[in-house]
């Protein structure tokens, strides 16, 4: 096999951080290259470098042995290379082939050959079984079919070399495995890949071969039948990282309780009769393929979507449709599913986030004014208790990392002393030491009896946290089973609908 | 009130309405090509009196008509120069610089005005454009005069609309274009530069608006006074709005506008016991119903005063 891609001693500084020392790689014709490491360990900067986004300090970059100038995108893909970003970079407002024939034409041409490119788009989509509409616009896509485009639009532009980063961050499992068959049949009709990853398990599954960074440096490289997710964790982290274990203990009384709520989300039923009881100490999972109803079960028990039917009951008060505001104040700590959008304000400095559920209490306000010092003095000590690494009280949050955000959101959370904690997808999107972070904090928490709901997609977790489970399916909620009686199989039959006939239940 | 509708039928109040409409058609071009490449243009109404002072004073100072419009658009593309590089490579607030540069190109042409023509006297006239009057069309009943004998800027402004509606639908650039005001770091992932085609459209937008105000003072007027302009620049920013940003609404709406204003001046002088500036208020107000009735489901280019910043998102 030649080598289709040779990087050579690639170093790259931001300010006083090295994002990338002398990092050496090689990708052959026909291969798929795993780049695994942790948030932060400059596996993106690596790619934009390839891809001409940055210019690198020192080292160079051949594609099919011709070297390419740097910081040009468009020099890296008349070479060959495609790349499909973590954030996809399209257009909703456009359609699909307006999408992908941007940039594909010299940029004086009278007319756009716009029969062409359709031709074109369509031909490709039926060789690699990328099915598109060219018509649709792409804001009515979902993430699956955006990616979609984002590869067509590589392949329209004869990629040999085609780089994603991250792409299964936005994919539920499913589609997940289709994008991996998908590579698999690229590869078979010439195509190389690199694809960037921190999960262990997808790598295992779909690279080659697999090239560590930490660090901003290559710490190994394994093909992968020589390697093993124990060892990629090892070398990833640079120690053995091992999640957090539940020890049993006593569960108190029922402290969140919901009785038959219904719940609608623009009109439509979105939570069909669901009833729950979370207890004092106890962690209850609810598991679920995204898209059946979390959305709405994250909303009413924030506050921000009020039940139809039915009671919601903390510690045997109402508190169905109270709002927000009012949540928080009866101690409910919330851990929103989307931790940009819903979480943080990314403009703000962090001690100014810290305090944002908190701003109208005497302790970081009085008459009407916030007290700066006690807002900066609290994340002060939110950052040196939950290890918010590269934090200051002074800085913008959004420039932190997304683990690192969400250990601030979850001690803004714990600081509060909550009596119960819902946490929507509290490690989506993290890599391995932050999610054995919030685990432990979230197991703390148990411990000094708070109620929890952990809503999660990652069956894994959910049965390593959660004392008690729930499968969430079209809007409604199975019968809780146990987690000593749950597996992964028992919990995948659950999450599909199938749990009338498994008795038994708790 | 049959007199009223009667006047629906004059030529001479269909005329007037693609007159009118003329420099709104300019206006509401320019604004739009800004805002489809993603910076709002605020300085338009300055641009527009700098383009009318301009024009005006070309021709005053011995240029041919033609050349006085195109000397006013290269003004107009010289201060939408300084409003793109306030907003493009150093992301200002486009708010502010707009309405900045409104009020330093307004000043600035009735300083330069002054300096030729001192207080007191009367405004210098020009020998304007004049009503074309193409043999035999000309002559066809009503039609011939709404349609065949405006001034040759009116086709210009007709023209225009045809030009950009094209680009912007058909060719590579014009997606680029519309590519840069949907989500910039696109373009820039293709190789292309979001910046300078940001800064390109700005200079085009606002050499059109330039026209638009040279259309009055060498077309529908023959001299330059300061407030000539009247707010026909922010009415050019709600009718994009009303355009849902596409060319040939915004023709569309323009001409409504000018319908509305023609229409109520006319009604003035047959409807009696109705306080005249309640006329003059109609207009306005219609847009403004128009708008809301049209706007709600526009859309809206999603990097619209998203200032950008390569490797940032």
């Amino acid at each position: 096999m030649s080598t289709v891609l040779r990087l050579a001693s690639i170093t790259k500084s931001f300010g006083s951080v090295t994002a990338n020392d002398h990092v050496t790689l090689e990708l052959k014709e026909g291969e798929i290259l795993a780049l695994l490491g942790e948030n932060g360990a400059g596996k993106t900067t690596l790619m934009n470098i390839l891809f001409g986004h940055y210019a690198a300090d020192e080292g160079t970059v051949k594609v099919f042995g011709k070297t390419l100038p740097s910081g040009r995108p468009r020099a890296a893909i008349r070479a060959g290379v495609g790349m499909v970003h973590q954030h996809f970079t399209l257009a909703g407002n456009l359609s699909v082939l307006d999408n992908v024939m941007l940039g594909s034409e010299p940029l004086l041409r009278v007319r756009s050959r716009r029969a062409e490119g359709r031709a074109r788009l369509l031909a490709l989509s039926e060789r690699f079984g990328l099915s598109v509409d060219p018509d649709a616009r792409v804001s009515g896509l979902s993430v699956g079919e955006r990616q979609r485009v984002e590869i067509l639009k590589a392949l329209y532009r004869d990629a040999r070399i085609l780089i994603l980063d991250e792409p299964t961050a936005v994919l539920a499992r499913p589609e997940a495995l289709c994008l991996f068959d998908t590579l698999q049949s690229m590869t078979r009709q010439g195509l190389s890949i690199i694809f960037i990853s921190h999960k262990l398990n997808e790598v295992m599954a779909a690279a080659d071969r697999i090239a560590v960074l930490r660090g901003g440096r290559k710490v190994a490289e394994r093909t992968n039948a020589e390697t093993s997710p124990e060892e990629l964790a090892e070398l990833m982290v640079g120690s053995r990282v091992t999640r957090p274990k539940r020890e049993a203990h006593a569960i108190g009384a029922p402290r969140l309780v919901a009785e038959d709520v219904t719940v609608h989300l623009d009109s439509k039923p979105a939570l069909k009769g669901v009833s729950f009881t979370a207890h004092a100490g106890e962690i209850l999972g609810i598991v679920g393929v995204s898209g059946n109803g979390q959305v709405a079960l994250g909303s009413l028990l924030s506050g921000v979507a009020a039940p139809e039917t039915g009671r919601l009951t903390l510690e045997g008060r109402e508190i169905g449709g109270l709002g927000p505001r009012a949540l928080i104040a009866e101690g409910v700590g919330r851990i929103p599913e989307d931790r940009h959008a819903e979480g943080i304000v990314g403009e703000l400095p962090v001690w100014e986030n810290g305090v944002l559920e908190r701003l109208a209490t005497p302790r970081f306000a009085r008459y009407g004014f916030v007290r700066r010092g006690a807002a900066r003095g609290h994340a002060a000590g939110l950052i040196k208790r939950f290890d918010v690494r590269g934090a200051t009280p002074e800085m913008r949050i959004r420039l932190l990392s997304g683990g690192n955000i969400q250990k601030l959101i979850l001690g803004r959370v714990l600081a509060a002393a909550p009596k119960v904690i819902i946490a929507n997808q509290p490690t989506r999107g993290l890599d391995e030491g932050a999610i054995a972070a919030v685990h432990a904090e979230l197991l703390r928490a148990r411990e000094a009896g708070a109620a929890t709901i952990l809503i999660s997609e990652d069956l894994e977790e959910a049965l390593s946290l959660s004392d008690r489970l729930q499968a969430i399916v079209g809007g409604r909620l199975s019968q809780p089973v146990a987690a000593g009686e749950a597996d992964s199989r028992r919990l995948g039959l659950m999450m599909a609908g199938v749990w009338e006939e498994l008795g038994n239940a708790v | 009130m049959i007199e009223s509708l009667d006047l629906l039928f004059s030529a001479s109040l269909w005329a007037a309405v693609l007159r009118i409409a003329t420099p709104l058609i300019f206006g509401v071009l320019g604004a739009l090509l800004c805002e489809r490449a993603g910076v709002l243009n605020l300085g338009i109404e300055g641009i527009m009196t700098m383009g009318a002072m301009i024009g005006w004073l070309s021709v005053f100072l011995g240029a041919d008509l033609w050349t006085g419009l195109l000397v006013a658009a290269a003004a107009g593309a010289l201060i939408g120069l300084l409003h793109a590089l306030l907003t493009v490579p150093l992301g200002l607030s486009q708010h502010v610089s707009g309405l900045g540069i409104t009020l330093f190109a307004a000043a600035l042409a009735y300083y330069l005005y002054r300096l030729i023509v001192t207080v007191g006297e009367s405004p210098p006239t020009i020998e304007p454009f004049r009503p074309l009057d193409i043999p035999i069309l000309s002559d066809v009943p009503f039609l011939g005069p709404v349609l065949f004998a405006q001034t040759a800027p009116t086709y210009l402004a007709l023209i225009s609309v045809a030009i950009i509606a094209y680009v912007l639908a058909r060719t590579p650039l014009g997606l680029a274009i519309r590519m840069t005001g949907e989500n910039p770091h696109t373009v820039e992932s293709q190789g292309l530069d979001p910046t300078l085609i940001r800064i390109g459209c700005v200079m085009a937008g606002s050499a059109l608006m330039a026209l638009g105000g040279a259309f009055l003072t060498t077309a529908a007027f023959n001299s330059f006074f300061p407030e000539m302009v009247q707010g026909r620049g922010w009415i050019c920013i709600a009718l994009v709005v009303f355009s849902s940003w596409r060319p040939g609404k915004a023709l569309l709406g323009a001409l409504l506008f000018a319908f509305l204003d023609a229409y109520q001046l006319r009604l003035q002088a047959v409807v009696e016991g109705v306080p005249y500036q309640l006329f003059l208020m109609a207009p306005y107000l219609l847009s403004i119903v128009a708008l809301i009735l049209v706007a709600r489901r526009a859309r809206v280019p999603e990097a619209l005063m998203t200032p950008y910043r390569r490797g940032e998102r």
